[in-house]
């Protein structure tokens, strides 16, 4: 591993400002960087640790159920979480999917987001629960819608200096659930990710979320499929239908994990079953 | 580069070194401490062999910087046994032959007691899951999972 200048900031706009120079790299729980740096992939002159600022770790709800989960909250957090397991069953069972204990006791939520990867485990459940990402920089912060916060493979709008400080899940009241398909049960990468969610009134959806994983550039929302399944009775024929729209709207590549057209055939089979079970849960 | 001052608490000692900031804690234990029962796997984090217990939790410590564990509890294979008695898991991979060539033991025993620290009463279906972290290249599942049903069911009724 090469050499590099060591930073632990104690506040959010001097590790912003550290953040902000050439070659400079954060640290949360270290599990994609570190194997980076030992592998050269990554080669930062500077990393600054975000460990030693207050505030960053943690999970609360508030009394409408409104959950916050702080960018630096280990995934096993998440995954163990009552709360979370409750209103947003998709998020606890992606991050469950996460390496192993020991891994998901290092990595942290905000670094699985901010890595970027189309394939990370936590994205689909933030993109159903339509987490709000809090964003700080040295000279104050935004938010930004998670379904917008990915611009390719490794890529998001974040810029130089901006640090994701917390994510923002809206009360649900609704069922949700994710699958991973995948080979292995544990240790293994997506082949794809698929989380759905919905919200019944009297019998009928409301409303329905469906986010996707490794089938695209980046994680996405089947936005067409959750149009289709608003207003009306799940019948298993219409979550079919979901499938087939979810699957349209997918643009996946081959690699030497599986073909494209597995995929996309694998996003239609995914999302109707991730829709069955949230519709039970709902 | 600046090395960096760091209190690190193995096994109950207290050991002030200067560190650089690249070195792995698994470095630091095995080279710098001299504490070589911590083993170096795959060194990316698939293996399991070079967990340690760190704030009560188990840890890939291929994966950690040194610097970022100064003031924090590390619990290593050689801080389990306490007086010359065996912790009950070491105990039990001896009685029930858990190992056959043992580089890999040392972080199924630390993975392992993270487990039952935090709850001895899972099924078997459930320490085989928790369990996926750690890689045995002899492959000597049976008697792995065996040593630690038979340590979390002697916890259990020891409490």
């Amino acid at each position: 591993m090469k050499n590099f200048e060591f930073f632990e900031p104690t506040t959010l706009p001097e590790a912003s400002r550290l953040f902000a120079q050439e070659h400079a790299q954060l640290l949360a729980g270290g599990t994609d960087l570190v194997i980076g740096m030992k592998a050269s992939t990554e080669t930062p002159q500077t990393v600054i640790s975000l460990q030693k600022i207050p505030g960053l770790d943690g999970i609360s709800t508030d009394a409408d159920n409104n959950i916050t989960i702080g960018a630096m909250t280990k995934v096993r957090e998440v995954e163990l979480s009552e709360d979370i397991q409750k209103h947003h069953t998709a998020l606890a069972e992606g991050a469950l999917e996460i390496g192993s204990i020991q891994i998901r006791n290092l990595a942290t939520i905000g670094g699985n987001i901010a890595h970027a990867s189309p394939a990370a485990d936590t994205v689909a459940g933030l993109l159903v629960a339509d987490a709000q990402v809090d964003i700080a920089s040295a000279d104050g912060g935004r938010a930004v819608p998670i379904n917008e916060l990915f611009t390719g493979p490794g890529q998001t709008v974040l810029k130089p200096g901006e640090i994701i400080t917390q994510f923002r899940l809206p009360n649900p009241t609704s069922g949700s659930h994710y699958i991973k398909h995948k080979i292995r049960e544990v240790m293994d990468l997506a082949f794809i990710g698929v989380a759905s969610a919905v919200n019944l009134e009297n019998g009928v959806i409301k409303e329905a979320r469906i986010g996707l994983a490794a089938v695209a550039p980046t994680p996405i929302r089947a936005t067409e499929a959750e149009n289709l399944l608003k207003g009306k009775i799940p019948t298993l024929e219409l979550l079919r239908q979901a499938g087939e729209a979810a699957a349209a709207a997918t643009s996946p590549i081959s690699d030497l994990r599986c073909s494209a057209e597995h995929r996309k055939e694998m996003v239609n089979v995914l999302t109707k079953r991730t829709l069955q079970r949230a519709v039970a849960r709902a | 580069m600046a090395k960096h001052p760091v209190n690190l608490k193995v096994n109950g000692d207290e050991h002030d070194l200067l560190i650089e900031p690249r070195k792995t804690l698994l470095a630091v234990l095995r080279d710098t401490i001299g504490l070589t029962g911590t083993k170096e796997g795959c060194s990316t984090g698939d293996c399991g062999a070079c967990t340690v217990i760190v704030d009560g939790k188990a840890v890939t410590s291929c994966m950690v910087l040194g610097v970022t564990t100064s003031g924090k509890e590390i619990t290593t294979i050689e801080g389990l046994a306490s007086d010359g008695e065996l912790h009950p898991i070491q105990q039990a991979f001896i009685d029930t032959g858990g190992y056959q060539c043992g580089f890999c033991t040392p972080g199924f025993i630390m993975a392992s007691k993270a487990l039952v620290d935090e709850n001895p009463n899972r099924t078997e279906e459930e320490f085989r899951f928790a369990l996926g972290g750690n890689i045995c290249r002899c492959t000597g599942y049976t008697k792995i999972l065996e040593a630690v049903i038979q340590a979390a069911e002697e916890i259990r009724t020891a409490s």
